[in-house]
């Protein structure tokens, strides 16, 4: 067994867990249902986590993913109103996502300034022109809307995999290849695991990190595309945290948040895991929505001390 | 630093000048100096300040008041960066204690003993962070996450899920009463920083933590213990959040642990950075950093009175952020101005 | 004079000169280096051969001489550069990624694509290639960090040998293996050597220098200070060129042995060690006493001042104050008890370059206090006003930053730090490195004042002239274990040379 797959076993075992007492304790939990609404509830969620998972990957931080998802929906919301096209509108605003994850990467390496601040800035603007867009909530009326809900591959007993899931399965098939099968995807593991060396190695740092938050931007934006699919609007104060829940994934998903150590695939399950303890408070009825918080926070609590004293082994192995 | 031989002499500023640019306070002293200027010329009456039923009025006491919580948690925050750590869990700290508090008034236990448990309950969430920190040696950024995601979840599970409300003269008049016609909160305010000023600086605790903050193995060589003293620092800031929390709780009455100091975080850690803190570890102002704060709130309230939509707040927010940063940043200041520099001599 | 000489070298430094702020780091260095030979490079910390490998390598720039490659004269701008002339560099800690797999650390940046895609098949088979011509046979999918250090250094030299790689630099490539493992690393060099390569060495094993090496080179001070076939140079000889000149003035030699020997000593350590940091050893020192420990680089100097204090902790022997038994935990403990630490590595260990000047010099005495009992401002005031006076501290006031004060006005503020805090016992790791010759007789006259007024000191350096100078009484350390004690007038150059040569 390779080390390297661990972490996600751990995670997938976390998820096959929960299925199983779901399963057990309610009835119509394991249905084709529960699960295509799942990963289409989660579906933004988890397209935003992915870029997320390049940032942690390379031991960075975005804390600007929930604002950009904001700022896609009223945009796009915005643009409806003025006739656009939901595809037009949305291709424009994922390139204008990546522009702005650039952006963010070029400041961080340029002017050596910690990850975690400029992203907070970059979710300062973004929340903040949200506001300039729209107070209030926009409807998204145009026809794709429901070409969109609509379109879905059956899967047999009643459950349906939707546009939605599809775009996220998609996009994770695309990630998982830069990730594991190009050479940015590999610079990307080795600043991570150790930046002094992999500048020694010859990685271009500028080049890969303006990529990797490029990337984040790219994906956040999509997520954000989805998202306003899905809901058929745009609000000021959408996804407001959700940079908390994108993390979340990614750290439930096997990766370290030290960076370098972790896989793409992971982040799915991380995603999933969180949306399985929703669905299972949904379903258990009369607990409150906030234990789904709690619950994920003991698991992240978990996670990175289980994570801190793999790492730390780590080191005393270099150190002996 | 390398470019100044390069300096044509009339470009080079008189030394005093230069001294006085050089110093950590100048740039936010002037910075709000300037935000106070424009708000002179734009909107008349700003400086006004008179007394409506017994009680002081006027923009600036307005900037004060509104500005407390965000300084209680700043001055908390400040002492955290110094020690080279951060904490994003103040926001949730501060709905938790919320919650607390509005849970201890219903078992109708005493005011006193609600405020003092109240304090404790932040403290104990600073004391979490803290071992965190210390102890299993987690990332300030990451061990605080975990609190940060988790505390509102806390606080809505004491609420059980409601926004609760409360009467209580008590807590009323900590927070939105006055005594001799100054707001109380601002007094509370007042007081915390002069507790704090003389906890940290009439004692050595203020030198050990930027020991920590600035080498924490020199430190450790030369006899500070580096964990205590980075466990005090996140109750500290606990404790701090936890008084913030009181206020915020006490002026709406009630515990809503969605939105009680949400993004407090934020404006915090601008302040601290604002004031000179280097999120590098090594010092912090407890002074310059109430400046940072009143920079904020002075901001924000300008944008009010000036008739900008109030949307805009965030975004000015944003862009003095950047800017801040990009000063601060020694390798933009060495890129950019020496480009200009070169290109003048 | 004979014949390796009349070949042209594999590559020749001439002349290099290079200075950093205020400290001339190699001095008119002249090295050669032969195909197929290998090449030891010795001195203690701060001699100059990372400067001398970084210039070589492309990672430093030289301020003045000349480069020759197989005759021809070569600029070396960048590592890069160095990399397409064939010289690679292996340095001392690791420089891979310990949690990428050994494929990815070998191919990175240059894997093998199919499509636009990596062909990690492709990859991991070059990996293999890569790793048998160093004899090399081991999983190269997993990561890195799951092997050995030993595995992870042939790993760094398989990255670094190409096909044309005609310099070879290894940076104290054994300093964290074991025996079997350098004799592994050794039979690799020696395979490479034969086929034509030129192999720098450096490291501070004398016996490894005599196992492997053809030739050796000693730098002290930035300058070189003798270069000769291994087999011509005694070891007595080495050790003498790598530990400094010959004491110039004999009166220098500290005369006031007369101290209590046979008295209560303030401190004594009986069997104290820790595994794999320092062998078990006693020591003892009486009030106004010197006591030196001499030694050359990883000798164990550091990590013996370290045990006292508590800096590292002991996991054997015991250890008395005035007679009673105590144990130091931490250096918290030990400072309680009296013990003051200048550790070696300043700017790591000692200084905090945030704070002021007055705030660094009164800061272990504050400690001693404790948080609450504040020392008044102007006594810290007056007391770095004195110190800054007494050792000449150059700055233009106590309220300017330490770190912008030069590296010696750096040392002299920690040594202040000690010094107010007024020790019964101090260790000094390395007290007068990087400090200029005037503040040299200053810190050595200020230390013999000390011990006049009862001070007991533990002085750890490489510079043996200092130890002999200051010294009542030697510890001799070799390979992390205590090897010998000398007293009073035995106390000589000769004698602790021959002492840790193992005479």
């Amino acid at each position: 067994m390779k080390e390297r797959y661990l972490p996600i076993l751990a995670t997938v075992g976390v998820f096959v867990v929960a299925y199983a007492i779901g399963g057990v304790a309610f009835r119509n939990f394991l249905s084709t249902t529960v699960l295509g609404n799942m990963l289409t509830d989660n579906a933004f969620i988890i397209i935003a986590a992915i870029g997320t998972t390049f940032v942690i990957l390379s031991g960075g931080i975005d804390l600007s993913v929930g604002s950009m998802i904001g700022f896609v929906g009223v945009a796009m919301a915005r643009l409806d109103t003025l006739g656009w096209h939901p595809l037009e509108s949305g291709l424009l605003l994922i390139a204008f996502g990546t522009l702005f994850g650039a952006f963010q990467g070029f400041i961080i390496d340029f002017c050596e300034i910690q990850p975690f601040i400029i992203t907070l800035a970059g979710l300062f603007l973004l929340r903040g022109s949200c506001f300039m867009v729209t107070l209030d909530s926009l409807p998204i009326q145009h026809p794709f809307i429901g070409v969109f809900s609509d379109w879905h591959i059956a899967l047999g007993g009643g459950g349906r995999l939707s546009a939605s899931a599809l775009v996220m399965l998609f996009m994770l098939a695309v990630a998982v290849a830069i990730a594991h099968f190009t050479r940015f995807g590999t610079n990307v593991y080795a600043i991570g695991g150790d930046r002094a060396s992999a500048q020694l190695m010859g990685v271009p740092i500028r080049r890969t990190t303006v990529m990797i938050y490029a990337l984040g931007g790219f994906y956040s934006a999509l997520g954000g595309v989805v998202y306003a699919l899905y809901t058929a609007s745009g609000y000021p104060l959408q996804a407001v945290g959700d940079e908390l829940d994108a993390i979340a994934a990614v750290v439930l998903g096997g990766t370290l948040l030290t960076g370098g150590v972790g896989l793409v695939a992971g982040t799915l399950f991380g995603g999933l895991i969180q949306g399985l303890i929703t669905t299972m408070i949904d379903f258990q009825g009369s607990l409150n929505s906030w234990w789904a918080k709690i619950f994920i926070g003991i698991l992240l609590f978990v996670f990175i001390v289980t994570q801190r004293t793999i790492m730390r082994s780590f080191m005393l192995r270099r150190a002996a | 630093m390398e470019h100044a031989d390069r300096l044509p002499a009339a470009a080079r500023p008189p030394s005093r000048l230069g001294d006085l640019a050089g110093r950590k306070w100048f740039w936010p002293v002037v910075a709000l100096g300037l935000i106070l200027l424009v708000d002179a010329f734009v909107s008349r009456g700003f400086f006004s300040i008179g007394i409506v039923q017994g009680r002081l009025y006027g923009s600036l006491i307005d900037v004060l008041y509104r500005g407390t919580p965000i300084a209680l948690v700043a001055l908390g925050m400040a002492v955290v960066i110094g020690t080279k750590g951060i904490d994003l869990s103040v926001g949730a700290v501060v709905a938790i204690v919320g919650a607390v508090m509005t849970y201890l008034i219903h078992q109708d236990m005493a005011a006193p003993w609600v405020l003092i448990l109240t304090l404790a309950t932040g403290a104990l969430c600073g004391l979490w962070n803290g071992l965190l920190v210390a102890v299993l040696d987690i990332q300030p950024i990451i061990a605080t996450l975990i609190l940060m995601v988790t505390g509102r979840g806390i606080a809505l599970m004491i609420d059980a899920g409601l926004i609760v409300t409360f009467r209580s003269d008590f807590f009323s008049a900590i927070s939105t009463g006055q005594v001799f016609t100054v707001p109380s909160r601002i007094l509370v305010c007042a007081g915390t920083f002069v507790l704090l000023w003389l906890f940290l600086r009439r004692t050595s605790l203020g030198l050990f933590v930027e020991s920590v903050g600035g080498n924490a193995a020199a430190a450790d060589l030369a006899g500070i213990d580096a964990r205590l003293v980075k466990i005090g620092a996140y109750m500290l800031s606990g404790l701090c959040s936890g008084l913030a929390g009181v206020l915020i709780c006490g002026d709406i009455r009630g515990s809503d642990s969605n939105n009680a100091g949400l993004f407090i975080e934020l404006d915090a850690i601008l302040a601290v950075v604002i004031g000179g803190g280097s999120l590098a570890g090594g010092r912090f102002y407890l002074g310059f950093t109430v400046i940072g704060v009143l920079i904020i709130q002075t901001l924000t309230t300008s944008i009010l009175y000036s008739g900008v939509p109030p949307e805009y707040n965030m975004i000015v927010k944003g862009v003095v952020v950047l800017i801040v940063l990009l000063l601060g940043s020694r390798r933009f200041r060495d890129r950019v101005f020496g480009v200009f520099r070169r290109g003048a001599a | 004079m004979n014949a390796v000489d009349a070949q042209v070298p594999r590559i020749e430094l001439r002349g290099i000169d290079k200075n950093f702020p205020g400290v001339r780091a190699l001095d008119g260095v002249d090295f050669r280096l032969d195909a197929g030979e290998v090449h030891a490079l010795l001195g203690e910390n701060g001699a100059g051969k990372s400067t001398l490998i970084k210039i070589m390598t492309g990672a430093l720039a030289k301020d003045a001489g000349e480069i020759l490659l197989d005759g021809r004269p070569v600029e070396i701008d960048s590592t890069g550069q160095a990399r397409a002339l064939g010289i690679s560099t292996v340095y001392q800690e690791v420089n891979l990624v310990a949690t990428l797999s050994v494929t990815k650390n070998l191919t990175l940046e240059r894997q093998p694509t199919r499509h636009g895609l990596i062909s990690w098949r492709l990859a991991n088979e070059r990996a293999r290639e890569r790793l048998k011509r160093l004899n090399l046979d081991i999983d190269v999918e997993r990561p890195l960090g799951s092997y050995s250090i030993a595995v992870q250094q042939l790993v760094a030299i398989a990255r670094a040998l190409e096909e044309d790689t005609r310099v070879l630099v290894l940076d104290e490539p054994t300093a964290s293996l074991d025996a079997r493992e350098v004799e592994l690393l050794f039979a690799i060099v020696r395979d490479l050597k034969a086929r034509g390569i030129a192999i720098v060495f450096i490291t501070h094993f004398i016996d490894q220098v005599y196992a492997i090496a053809d030739r050796i080179s000693v730098l002290r001070n930035g300058r070189l200070v003798g270069t000769a076939p291994a087999a011509a140079l005694p070891r007595l000889k080495l050790i003498s060129l790598m530990l400094g000149r010959e004491l110039a003035h004999a009166e220098d030699r500290r005369k006031g042995v007369e101290t209590a020997a046979g008295g209560e000593p303030i401190l004594a350590a009986e069997g104290l060690g820790r595994r794999r940091y320092m062998g078990a050893f006693d020591l003892r020192i009486g009030a106004g006493e010197v006591v030196g420990l001499a030694g050359l680089l990883g000798s164990g100097r550091t990590e013996t001042a370290k045990l006292i204090f508590g800096a590292l902790r002991a996991d054997s022997g015991k250890m008395r104050i005035d007679g009673k038994p105590v144990t130091i935990r931490s250096p918290r403990q030990a400072i309680a008890l009296g013990l003051g630490f200048c550790p070696e590595d300043r700017k790591a260990e000692g200084l905090i370059a945030e704070l002021t000047v007055r705030e660094n010099i009164i800061l272990a005495l504050q400690t001693k206090r404790g948080w609450l009992r504040q020392l008044p401002r102007e006594e810290q005031e007056s007391l770095a006003r004195e110190m800054i006076d007494a050792l000449g501290i150059a700055t233009p006031d106590a309220e300017k930053p330490v770190g912008q004060l030069s590296g010696g006005n750096q040392q002299k503020v920690i040594l202040a730090r000690w010094l107010v805090s007024r020790p019964r016992i101090l260790i000094l790791d390395e007290p007068t490195r990087g400090i200029d010759v005037g503040a040299h007789a200053e810190v050595v006259a200020l230390i013999r004042r000390l011990c006049k007024e009862g001070l007991a000191l533990l002085v750890a350096s490489s510079e043996l002239d200092e130890i002999v100078a200051v010294s009542d009484r030697v510890c001799v350390l070799r390979d992390r274990q205590k090897v010998g004690e000398i007293v009073g007038a035995d106390v000589t150059r000769d004698n602790i040379i021959h002492t840790i040569a193992g005479g």
